[in-house]
């Protein structure tokens, strides 16, 4: 299984057991932990599974870390025991499935946040002092006891700046090496210059000293740095805690018949699995005995179940519908449909790898010119014939005025607050450059299965039915777990019909329902079973004691606000429109019931991408929508996608956002944050730049004084941000696009 | 102006306090769970011990 890709590789390594002795360490994802109580149930419920030595739940985190030994006599703890343990106590719980990553994730916010203390320690205290020292200046303060407090400035910065600035530098130097430009660079240069001269004029003993300049910039920008970090890492969080519950667990049968519960990940080829109805199919394989219909929905976007049986493939993430199925699972093979979604998704995602993101595209612009000015400042001064020490610290004083600090807030505090914002909304983005790619869409293209619809199949109930036929059919439906069946009972009990299972039905796999009673027989199924003609679209059809057949007609169960939502987008002026693997007639009928006009139907993989490359090319910059394995190559080309929750984990993985729910306004909400940060981040470059018109002048002709650099950056990088949290709150319109198609 | 020779140092030995107190915090795992934190403050039942010093 080659196809689980990135996130497989990281799956065998998962769950980071650490000790390599006789204890070992799981972390569960539990999200039913909301509470004080559930911490205590939870909590005492794992410590009473033997041989569990310590168990934490974390509120925020929803998860619980466990440590337990694997070795405690005889009877064995493992994670799928700890599982059933919290299930007895109520709480579903699944075993974290990207625990390296996660433990990268942590390491690095970890890192942010003692360098943001260090640096505010050293700020606060560089503040007193240069407070003193600029109160001096219009006071009695001998030049003195101001150089003393200049030393004990740079006694606090230089080592504070080279512990708290490593960041920047570390980034500045890699794009530099890379022969590229970054916000970094000009921020790197403008602190080093800052200090480096600082520390000369120090030493000289004159009053030009930036050191609380220098480090107050680190300082915001830290703190730019550790809410980004914090965001993306609940984020993240989120997702990996939905992703590990969807993680399958199969039942293994070994050669003695002993059965046992494993994860999905685990299994080998030649490995043999029981699906029991309604179980997800946990790897390729072949069915060796056994007959049931397979809901291939999340692979083929097709509704209507397939019959299998004997000897047929079946493919993972399939969902079982009928009878018990025994399946062998066969060797990975790259001819498998999931590896070929795999490939297809690696190289559509190589593609998007160019993306250059905003506050990037501004620093390629941003930083020669304020280099340009440093030089023509130095320049300018020594034609002057000021000398070249008094040119260089002009010049230097160009550097740090026009230093980045709210240039390089501006995109990241913006971006923080839009995430934080879904994230209160139940949707999850998972990279801040994905959000600006939403920003710039223009067109917006939805699967059909569980996006625009939802997972259930609805009777269609137009013309109405006969009430006592309806009745009589779902009392005899009721005994089957099928989709269909499902549905018919549905419809007769929200028609207030009383439904009451008749007693010996009886389900013949793959085929439909049988019901003889006084030597007479019942038939509820597929066409061939009960002998129908295949002309008509009804899927569904019963044969009555007497002979007489009726066909019954079934549609996809829209999304509550698919309508809404997609007027929202046409009048926003969106191009919308359906791709689906599903056959044309229920794709027409979704088409027709959301009021999309430009849809497509019984597309395979390769040509949904296809139909993305083409959007591209004709300029348009597409948002894909869906959530099916099918699409998952798709959800990696668009310039953006969105998945809902019920997704396959692929498709998860692929899409850029995450939304939980039954409503498809997630999509249009998600859309107007992202249009609304990209505006609040131009609106913060405008301030910025509006903040550098006025002081580089002054900078320029050498007026500005210690006071006025640290009082101007600090102004400037609270404005910035005060003007993106309005995004938390803002209410906000989805404004029209221009389209390029 | 003497007493700035003992003030500065006693000045910034304090915030250095401060300061390393955050960072053992920090490291000590008390910020792992703040929501947590602030429902077992309140949980009346014996504290049940918990032998993680890992800090997660």
């Amino acid at each position: 299984m080659e196809a689980s890709l990135n996130a497989s590789t990281k799956l065998d390594r998962g769950a980071a057991r650490t000790d390599p002795g006789s204890v070992e360490t799981v972390t569960l994802s539990v999200p039913d932990i909301v509470c004080g109580n559930c911490i205590r149930t939870v909590e005492n419920a794992l410590r009473s599974v033997k041989g569990v030595a310590a168990a934490r739940a974390n509120l925020s985190s929803h998860r619980v870390t466990v440590t337990f030994d694997p070795s405690v006599d005889g009877d064995a703890v493992d994670a799928v025991k700890l599982v059933t343990a919290l299930k007895t106590v109520g709480y579903t719980a699944a075993e974290l499935v990207e625990g390296a990553e996660t433990a990268a994730a942590h390491g690095r916010t970890s890192d942010l946040v003692p360098r943001l203390g260090v640096a505010g320690f050293a700020a606060a205290n560089i503040m007193l002092l240069s407070v003193s020292v600029w109160s001096g200046e219009v006071s009695d303060m001998d030049p003195s006891v101001r150089d003393l407090f200049h030393w004990v400035s740079a006694l606090i910065a230089l080592p504070a700046i080279a512990y708290a600035g490593q960041p920047f530098f570390r980034s500045a130097f890699s794009a530099l090496r890379a022969r590229r430009l970054n916000m970094d660079v000009p921020i790197s240069l403008g602190i080093l210059l800052a200090t480096a001269m600082s520390l000369f004029q120090t030493i000289e003993g004159s009053g030009q000293v930036y050191f609380d300049a220098a480090i107050t910039l680190v300082f915001f920008l830290l703190i730019g740095r550790v809410l980004d970090e914090g965001v993306r890492v609940r984020a993240k969080g989120a997702a990996e805690n939905l992703l590990s519950l969807r993680a399958m667990n199969a039942t293994v049968i070994a050669e003695d018949g002993t059965v046992r519960t494993v994860s999905a990940r685990s299994l080998r080829p030649g490995m043999r699995v029981v699906v029991a109805a309604g179980e997800r199919v946990p790897g390729d394989g072949m069915i060796v005995s056994g007959a049931s219909e397979l809901d291939e929905s999340l692979i083929t976007g097709e509704t209507v179940p397939r019959s299998v049986t004997t000897g047929d493939h079946v493919h993972a993430g399939t969902v079982n519908g009928g009878g018990v199925l025994h399946i062998d699972v066969t060797s990975a093979d790259d001819n498998t449909l999931l590896a070929e979604i795999g490939r297809l998704m690696l190289a559509a995602e190589q593609s998007r790898g160019g993306y250059v993101r905003l506050a990037d595209r501004a620093a390629q612009i941003y930083a020669p010119a304020v280099h340009v000015a440093g030089l023509l400042t130095f320049i300018g001064w020594m034609l002057a014939g000021s000398g070249w020490e008094l040119s260089l610290t002009h010049a230097i004083a160009v550097l740090i005025i026009t230093c980045p600090c709210a240039l390089a807030l501006a995109v990241p505090a913006v971006q923080v607050a839009a995430m934080s914002r879904l994230f209160d909304r139940g949707i999850i983005v998972k990279s801040a450059d994905a959000l600006e790619r939403i920003g710039e869409i223009d067109n917006v293209v939805f699967d059909k299965t569980g996006t625009l619809t939802l997972d259930r199949i609805d009777l269609i109930d137009d013309p109405p039915i006969d009430a006592k036929l309806l009745a009589h059919v779902a009392s005899l439906a009721a005994a089957s777990r099928h989709p269909y069946a499902q549905a018919v009972v549905r419809a007769a009990r929200k028609r207030g019909l009383a439904v009451d299972a008749f007693d010996g039905v009886r389900e013949v796999p793959g085929s439909g329902l049988l019901y003889c009673h006084d030597a007479k027989e019942e038939r509820l199924g597929s066409s061939e079973w009960v002998g129908a003609e295949r002309q008509t679209d009804a899927s569904l059809w019963y044969k009555s004691a007497d002979g007489t057949l009726t066909g019954f007609r079934f549609a996809d169960r829209i999304r509550p606000d698919a309508r809404e939502t997609v007027e929202a987008l046409t009048r926003a002026d969106f191009g919308v429109e359906l791709l689906s693997g599903d056959r044309p007639d229920p794709v027409a009928r979704a088409a027709a019931a959301t009021g999309i006009a430009r849809w497509r139907a019984a597309l395979r993989p390769a040509e949904k991408l296809q139909r993305i490359g083409d959007l591209h090319a004709g300029g348009a910059r597409p948002l894909m929508v869906g959530d099916g394995l099918n699409d998952a190559p798709a959800l990696a080309a668009g310039h953006a996608s969105i998945s809902p929750a019920s997704a396959a984990d692929i498709s998860q993985a692929a899409a850029d956002v995450v939304f939980q729910g039954d409503r498809l306004g997630a999509v249009v909400e998600t859309l107007k944050v992202a249009q609304a940060a990209h505006r609040m981040a131009l609106q913060n470059f405008a301030i910025a730049i509006g903040y550098n018109a006025v002081f580089v002048p002054l900078a320029m002709f050498g007026y500005v004084t210690p006071l006025i650099a640290a009082v101007a950056m600090s102004t400037s990088s609270i404005v910035v941000t005060a003007n993106a949290i309005r995004l938390r709150t803002k209410s906000l319109r989805l404004s029209p696009v221009r389209r390029r198609t | 102006m003497t007493s700035l020779a003992w003030l500065i140092p006693a000045a910034l030995a304090l915030g250095l306090m401060g300061l390393a107190g955050f960072l053992w915090a920090l490291k000590n795992g008390q910020f792992e769970d703040l929501e947590g934190a602030s429902w077992r403050a309140i949980d009346d039942e014996e504290p049940s011990h918990t032998s993680d010093k890992d800090g997660r």
